[in-house]
């Protein structure tokens, strides 16, 4: 960049720079805080290493603008305080423990079957209901039109009703 | 939803967010549009530089009210009166827009005699049956009644609305074998019993004295605003109306809507560019999370679930009772016979009802507040939790931790940990006593994980996965996968046939690249491509949801987004050509890319636009078809001049200049005939905790709104002096639930809760910026720090009355680096009859200087008394009544 007439003063180091996204991968994506649905480009390096979030400037809802939530987006998904493990808390047990993701799948596909059996309703009042109260789910709009498809098919397919999330908040 | 759904057709904003800058004025009221979406705000100030007037009415002067034109102060829970006193004031002055009401509108559709309005009823409609109350009772002011059983909620009386049908008349039948019921109108707007009339008479009592008497509105700001709007409506120039939960969440949220809708359409500027109702949704996917819903009384595409107290237990009788003769609705077969293909493959056939019988059946409101209610009386057993919160953002909120301690068992999903999976291990807790076992799965956030979400203007982004997930983390999508693939693995062997939907299931959804389909990844471009719609025999997509029949030779999941894959190589979510309107390559809108809803409203009932100022669809008389800057949302080429035919079904029996297509008569409703529940025309009653009896009738609130009265849900009651101020709640620009919470750059920005209060009020209880506050209702008491701001002032009620009112963020729970006390303990379980959504927006409470008392095991955690709780097992329904179908 030039200002006035002479050439600026920059020192090696100033030359040396480089923007930290020069020759990543820019991946199109959506701010998943409001729904106002700004789009998103984020640069990944060669290493499959996130190096930074930012607007895209071609899209006609937000123009490349983000706000501060947005704007944060890197620290969403780069942070330390992120539980990346699956944990585990026993019945009256006073802390988390690690599991592995397949003992806990096993488990709760387990402990979902082994409720369905015990609260399934057939019928009431003479009329079919096929349908269990003890079970229910909730969430569904901080994630995708995919995933709340399939959460839906499979609730209703084993019979819960009590089906939720925050559009009623 | 139902506000803008029995209005206009769709739950969904009837424009896009970047056609408000052609807007002339915006009407910005129940939102903090600049600071909960400051993006789309830009759209605003473009209309703005434009020479737009820009108003905003908010209980708190906000960065919104600073950016407008004019700030509107109102007392909350009040906006029926405001709104309803514009509507008068409109038709007083004959502001209306005359033939848009006549041609678009249900004004000139007569009632029947049996009709009786709120000014003949103390503030009930005809049809109004006491002895539908059931259990509680009482009025709302008692607040130590008994506990009542289980999750019922006290509802009020209950309305039978045939007194709110309109008048039939036979006329031929347009294929001349013998006559046709339609309804009766008076397109002169005269007839006593036209709606129009009607409507003059309900809202003839809100005018510019009870505004300043009820919402503590000074009366020359609010004929400014009805100023304003009138001469921005017309042939030449249009206004529009943003809102958001500040409007939802009370217990007369639904008519909150439904009054703007009302202005909009005498306003005629529904369809319309710069005009229309803007909802700004909160979540991002909080639209898509409706129409593909995970809500327990929607099917996707805006299908009921059926339900005993309509008796559907069969396909004939679902389909005959929810299928219109006229509109649109007359294709709902198609979509449903669809659905059921998408759900269960070749085992639906025509033979066993398309499976139909595999649904579940609703028995009452399996919603939230009456799910929380039930478990913690024992009834709910296994919980779901993904991606919410519910122990930091849920009502009564202790109420639903202490629920949680019953369970057997708890599933989280998220990215971080959340007071919800570590509920055991909150203040007060002994986690020795609780039972639960409980899961928390680590989930991918947006950049690590393909989907899609459906934005507050019902557009569809894709967002593609840049990174692999961290550590363990999984989507949402593959949790779901997995745990269907192992659900029908469990019973493989199964030979009971209410175990045959899990097997009978279509879940063939690998992944389509090797190395994450041998990690056990499903494809979410697969789900997509199914909520899309196919050809059962050749598996082809669909083009459209136009495509689809009724005879199973489709499939489709989701029919309102048939067209966003309409081939296996196309997914337009992914589209991402911009240009400067309506984009149509950017994204996917549902229905059928159209930005504008309802666009046949810009053009007269000939067909011409109303002036070339506004100009966005028409009828192209060379062509002989609808063209225009948009997907005309009207039959393609159904000419301007076509007449209705009585007795003829579906889009025959509109007439080529009725531009609510989903509605049974093609017109926007003025007046909703019977589906909502608690009234035709909006209403105002105080809100459940308020400090004033109703102004306006003897009837104080909403007559048939769900109360909990039991000891662990008390209520302040009207005029209580123990809550002598009124509190409401809002949101954060930095802030949005666990996500934002443990982010660094955000936590610095916004570190804790405060409680905005007025300098007057601050002086009277001795509390100084800065310092400590305890903030109480009769459900509990949260502390925070004291933000003593001018931002928000007191308000002059009838006979000279000051209140004071608080305003309260919504976003902090214990946990995170920005922390502190969740609102949600402040909040009593009461809910709106028509969606079952609480009343956060406005409550009473009381303040004193300091901290609150450390949290103990409160009366909530007593265990309930045998007699409450449900037998295992026993088929109870959650709540009462059952509503009825939202659209």
């Amino acid at each position: 960049m030039r200002i006035g007439a002479l050439p600026n003063v920059t020192s090696q180091r100033t030359d040396n720079l480089r923007a930290r996204t020069r020759g990543a991968k820019a991946v199109p994506s959506i701010c998943c805080y409001c729904a106002v649905g700004c789009a998103t480009l984020a640069h990944v390096d060669d290493g499959g290493k996130l190096l930074n979030v930012e607007g895209d400037p071609e899209s006609p809802i937000s123009g490349g603008h983000l706000c501060p939530k947005g704007a944060a987006l890197f620290g969403l998904t780069v942070n330390t305080a992120r539980w990346t493990t699956v944990k585990y808390r026993a019945p009256y047990a006073e802390r988390w423990e690690e599991r592995p993701l397949e003992w806990a799948m096993d488990r709760i596909a387990g402990l979902v079957k082994e409720t369905r059996e015990r609260t399934f309703v057939k019928e009431r009042d003479g009329k079919r209901v096929n349908h269990t109260l003890g079970i229910a789910s909730l969430g569904g709009a901080t994630f995708g039109i995919e995933e709340n498809y399939l959460l839906g098919k499979l609730m209703r397919s084993l019979g819960v009703v009590s089906i939720e999330n925050q559009a009623r908040i | 939803m139902p506000g803008l759904g029995t209005s206009f057709g769709r739950g969904g904003a009837t424009t896009f967010v970047q056609d408000l800058k052609n807007s002339d004025c915006i009407l910005i009221e129940g939102s903090n549009f600049a600071e909960c979406h400051p993006v789309a705000f830009r759209f605003v100030m473009q209309a703005k530089e434009r020479g737009a007037k820009i108003i905003h009415v908010d209980p708190r002067f906000t960065r919104t009210s600073a950016l407008a034109d004019t700030y509107v102060p109102i007392r909350s829970g009040t906006d029926i009166v405001f709104l309803g006193a514009i509507i008068n004031w409109v038709l007083r002055n004959e502001r209306y827009f005359k033939e848009y009401v006549q041609h678009y509108t249900n004004a000139s559709s007569i009632l029947t005699e049996e009709f009786r309005d709120t000014e003949d009823l103390e503030g009930l409609f005809s049809g109004f049956n006491e002895s539908a109350r059931s259990g509680g009772g009482g009025s709302a002011q008692s607040h130590e009644g008994a506990s009542q059983s289980r999750g019922e909620a006290a509802p009020g009386g209950g309305y039978d609305t045939q007194s709110w049908q309109f008048e039939e008349e036979e006329v031929p039948r347009f294929d001349g074998t013998g006559t046709a019921s339609v309804v009766r109108r008076d397109p002169s707007l005269q007839h006593e019993r036209c709606v129009f009339q009607v409507l003059r008479r309900h809202f003839a009592r809100y005018d510019a004295q009870m505004v300043q008497d009820v919402c503590g509105t000074p009366r020359a700001l609010f004929e400014e605003v009805c100023e304003a709007l009138a001469s921005n409506s017309g042939r030449e120039r249009t206004a529009a109306i943003a809102y958001a939960v500040g409007w939802t969440q009370h217990t007369v949220g639904v008519q909150y809507i439904r009054t703007a809708a009302i202005l909009q359409l005498l306003l005629g500027n529904v369809g319309r560019p710069g005009g229309g109702i803007m909802a700004l949704r909160g979540h991002a996917n909080i639209q898509g999370a409706t129409d593909i819903p995970t809500l327990y009384d929607l099917l996707p595409g805006y299908l009921p679930m059926p339900a005993i107290q309509r008796d559907e237990q069969d396909l004939a009788s679902y389909l005959k009772s929810n299928a219109k003769p006229t509109g649109w609705w007359a294709n709902l077969p198609k979509y449903m016979v669809s659905l059921l293909k998408a759900f269960y493959g070749d085992a639906a056939t025509k033979e066993n009802g398309y499976c139909f019988d595999y649904l579940p059946q609703l028995t009452g409101d399996h919603s939230m507040i009456p799910t929380q209610v039930a478990m913690k009386d024992g009834e709910v057993k296994g919980y779901f939790v993904i991606g919410q919160n519910p122990a930091a953002s849920g009502l009564n909120a202790e109420l639903g931790r202490a629920a949680m301690e019953r369970l057997e068992w708890m599933v989280n999903l998220d990215s971080y940990e959340t007071d919800t999976a570590s509920f055991w291990r909150r203040e007060g807790a002994d986690p020795a006593k609780i039972p639960t076992e409980c899961f928390f799965i680590p989930a991918a956030t947006v950049l690590e994980k393909d989907g899609t979400l459906t934005n507050t203007n019902r557009l569809l982004q894709f967002h593609e996965k840049a990174v692999e997930p961290a550590g363990a983390s999984r989507s949402d999508l593959s949790f779901i996968y997995q745990l269907g693939l192992r659900l029908k693995e469990c019973y493989k062997t199964s030979t009971d046939p209410k175990d045959r939907p899990i097997l009978d299931m279509t879940w063939a959804y690998a992944h389509e690249d090797e190395r994450e389909r041998s990690r056990g990844e499903p494809s979410a471009l697969a789900v997509m491509q199914e909520i899309n719609g196919y050809r059962v025999s050749s598996g082809e997509q669909v083009s459209g949801f136009t495509e689809l029949q009724e005879d199973g030779s489709t499939a489709c999941g989701g029919w309102i987004y048939s067209g966003v894959c309409p081939d296996k190589q196309t997914h337009r979510a992914r589209n991402r050509e911009a240009d400067d309107y309506t984009s149509p390559d950017w994204g996917f809108s549902w229905p059928a890319n159209r930005r504008m809803l309802y666009n046949r409203a810009s053009a007269d009932p000939a067909g011409k636009p109303w002036s070339e100022a506004k100009k966005y669809v028409w009828w192209d008389e060379r062509g002989q078809e609808w063209t225009g800057y948009d997907v005309p949302d009207f039959p393609l080429t159904k000419a301007p001049d076509t007449p209705a035919k009585p007795g003829a079904t579906g889009m025959d029996a509109h007439s080529g200049s009725d531009p609510f297509i989903m509605q049974l008569d093609g017109r926007g409703a003025i007046f909703v005939s019977s589906t909502l529940k608690d009234g035709p025309l909006p209403t105002h009653y105080e809100p459940l905790n308020s400090l004033v009896p109703n102004a306006l009738y003897k009837q104080q609130h909403n007559p048939v709104m769900c109360e909990w009265k039991r000891r662990d849900n008390p209520y302040n009651g009207v005029a209580n002096e123990d809550y002598p101020y009124i509190l409401t709640t809002y949101r954060l620009t930095e802030h949005s639930g666990i996500m934002t919470k443990y982010v660094p750059w955000l936590a610095e920005l916004q570190p804790a809760l405060f409680a905005e209060i007025d300098p007057e009020l601050a002086v009277a209880r001795n509390l100084k910026n800065g310092d400590w506050v305890t903030i109480r209702t009769a459900v509990g008491e949260i502390e925070a720090r004291a933000l003593v701001s001018g931002r928000i002032q007191p308000l002059r009620l009838a006979k000279g009355r000051w209140v004071h009112q608080i305003g309260l963020p919504y976003n902090y729970a214990p946990l995170g680096l920005a922390h502190g006390d969740s609102s949600g303990d402040l909040v009593p379980l009461v809910m709106d009859p028509n969606v079952s959504i609480h009343e956060a927006k406005t409550l009473t409470c009381n303040i004193r200087a300091g901290r609150r008392n450390k949290r103990k095991r409160s009366h909530v955690d007593e265990d309930v008394p045998a007699a409450q709780r449900s037998q295992e097992g026993a088929p109870t329904a959650h709540g009462r009544d059952f509503p009825g179908p939202q659209r």
